[in-house]
């Protein structure tokens, strides 16, 4: 019992860990995709719980909150929609696997790196800040003051790419129908209703 | 109260060692819950009854006195019943679906300050969590509306998808000029913001009202209540994205409605109508008038489904993407530039 209570945080850091693995190990293995696509919310979910253990309760909560909340939903909107062909989807494996094999060996390589060197991170322990230290204040703080030129040309960059989109697959239909709402809206109860008097029946 | 609590603590922390932790904080997770399971069964029949005598009808009087028993009847007809599972249907994710609609409405009642200092976790991101949790709701409706294998439960799931996106961007805006008012996301604090000597001209619904109504249709919008309930939409498509559940399947998607109306109702008083604060300088602070602001926000979700009807999809639409949006926006700017003028006197 002295283990668990001891290692409180150790043990739920490697059960969020192994989620986190399980979750993308079936986002890929998944035979249908919407099954792929909530086994993604799954690991988003998951690494969240981590980024909260690390006291960065801003990014964790935000990552569920724009995600999960809205950018998974939208997939999932999407993903529903779509009449997806399994066989065609699986035709190419083996012609991609030793591109694909290549990628992840030099992604697992750059991963070991820096988590291996002791410069980047090993052996370094987080602070730990006192219970009335706001991650949230802290980061407004740096993003209005130090940061400010980058994340203004991030936000004008996610803009562009905003108009782009809608540019670029916006069309007009010719026959298409619509409402002018300012119309329906100053429609009066005398236009459309008429009271009528009649005798009543015995 | 309090010191009765805390001797209870202290007796149990001698008691049950690093077990009592755990088990103080299920006592109390029961604590919540259980007050909100039975509130959610009398609310149904509160609102049968207020819509009732405003079309003119009785309403449930049979069961019990003065109908009293009818939530418990209805509770045990739902368990009795049934569960079918239609065939060609996700079977694992037809059975997730309402506890992913009722766990996240349960989920955010974490936070919530029920009086000065009478809160589960009285965390300092309160109000983005309570954000995080409110946009995960919108999972149960989605899978229910796919797993079912059905036209009508599909229709109701994106339906219900695109108009809880469009109203939480509104919902979000409109707690983005709560928490630039109260310069907290705490929870407490947003309640002891509103403080002050005046009673309830404090209150932030005075500075922010069109917030205020913004909040409110958008939590009508998001709980999917008439007259927003698109996903629903009995005379459209039956029933929208519960039409293949059952017996105590469809009762969870039941309980999370209405636990999710009492949630809004909740927040709606705790960060526009002060709270457990009273209305008059010269009267206590209280939970009961937490408890009073609540049933009149709750009255006014059942006047609404009474009174109007169902919007059609692009006026939903239109409302939430070209009417709230920019006027939630428009009033983070007012607000922002009224907070560095000697006007502001919240």
């Amino acid at each position: 019992m002295d283990f668990v209570t001891s290692n409180f945080e150790t043990i739920v850091f490697y059960m969020f860990a192994a989620l986190i693995v399980f979750a993308s190990l079936r986002v890929i293995t998944a035979h249908n995709p919407v099954h792929a696509v909530l086994y993604l919310v799954l690991a988003f979910i998951s690494s969240a719980g981590i980024w909260m253990m690390l006291e960065a309760e801003f990014l964790a909560i935000t990552l569920v909150l724009v995600y999960v909340g809205a950018v998974m939903v939208l997939f999932l909107f999407v993903v529903m929609m779509l009449d997806i062909n399994l066989v065609r989807l699986r035709e190419g494996f083996w012609r991609w696997l030793p591109f694909g094999a290549a990628l992840a060996g030099l992604m697992a390589f750059e991963m070991i790196w820096v988590l291996g060197s002791r410069e980047t991170s090993a052996g370094r322990v987080a602070i730990k800040h006192a219970a009335d230290y706001s991650n949230t204040k802290e980061l407004g703080r740096l993003i209005y003051t130090d940061y400010v030129y980058p994340f203004e040309i991030a936000a004008v960059i996610l803009l562009v790419a905003m108009v782009a989109a809608i540019a670029l697959t916006m069309r007009r239909r010719k026959d298409a129908k619509s409402q002018v709402v300012s119309e329906q809206v100053a429609v009066k109860k005398k236009d459309r209703l008429r009271i009528v008097k009649m005798q009543g029946e015995k | 109260m309090m010191e009765l609590l805390q001797t209870l603590e202290h007796a149990g922390l001698d008691l049950f060692g690093p077990f009592w932790l755990p088990l103080w904080t299920v006592a109390k997770i029961l604590a919540i819950v259980v007050p909100i399971m039975l509130t959610v069964a009398y609310l149904t029949l509160v609102e049968r009854w207020v819509i009732a005598y405003m079309q003119i009808r009785i309403g449930p009087n049979r069961v019990g006195p003065f109908g009293l028993l009818q939530p418990i009847a209805d509770g045990l007809k739902l368990l009795m019943k049934e569960i079918i599972i239609p065939t060609g249907s996700s079977k694992f994710l037809f059975i997730l679906a309402p506890i992913m609609a009722l766990a996240p409405a349960l989920a955010a009642w974490a936070v919530v300050p029920f009086s000065d200092g009478m809160a589960l976790a009285n965390v300092n991101a309160g109000l983005l969590y309570i954000l995080a949790m409110t946009s995960l709701g919108v999972y149960g409706i989605i899978i229910s509306g796919w797993a079912s294998n059905s036209k009508y439960a599909f229709i109701g799931a994106v339906r219900s998808a695109a108009q809880i996106v469009s109203y939480e961007i509104a919902m979000g805006f409109a707690l983005v000029c709560v928490l630039m008012v109260s310069q907290s996301m705490n929870m407490s604090d947003i309640v002891h913001g509103q403080h002050g000597q005046f009673g309830m001209l404090n209150w932030y619904v005075i500075p922010l009202f069109p917030m205020f109504l913004v909040y409110l249709i958008s939590g009508v919008a998001e709980t999917n209540r008439a007259p927003f309930d698109m996903a629903e939409g009995e005379s459209e498509i039956v029933a929208g994205f519960h039409v293949e559940y059952s017996g105590m399947t469809f009762a969870l998607f039941f309980l999370a409605e209405y636990a999710n109306m009492i949630l809004i109702a909740f927040l709606t008083s705790i960060m526009f109508l002060g709270g457990w604060l009273s209305p008059l300088p010269f009267l206590p602070d209280s939970f009961i008038w937490l408890l009073g602001k609540v049933s009149f926000i709750l009255f006014l979700f059942l006047w609404f489904r009474a009174t109007f009807p169902r919007y059609r999809y692009d006026q939903l639409m239109r409302l939430g993407w070209k009417v709230f949006i920019p006027l939630t926006i428009i009033w983070v700017v007012v607000i922002a530039v009224w907070m560095q003028t000697p006007y502001w006197l919240w």
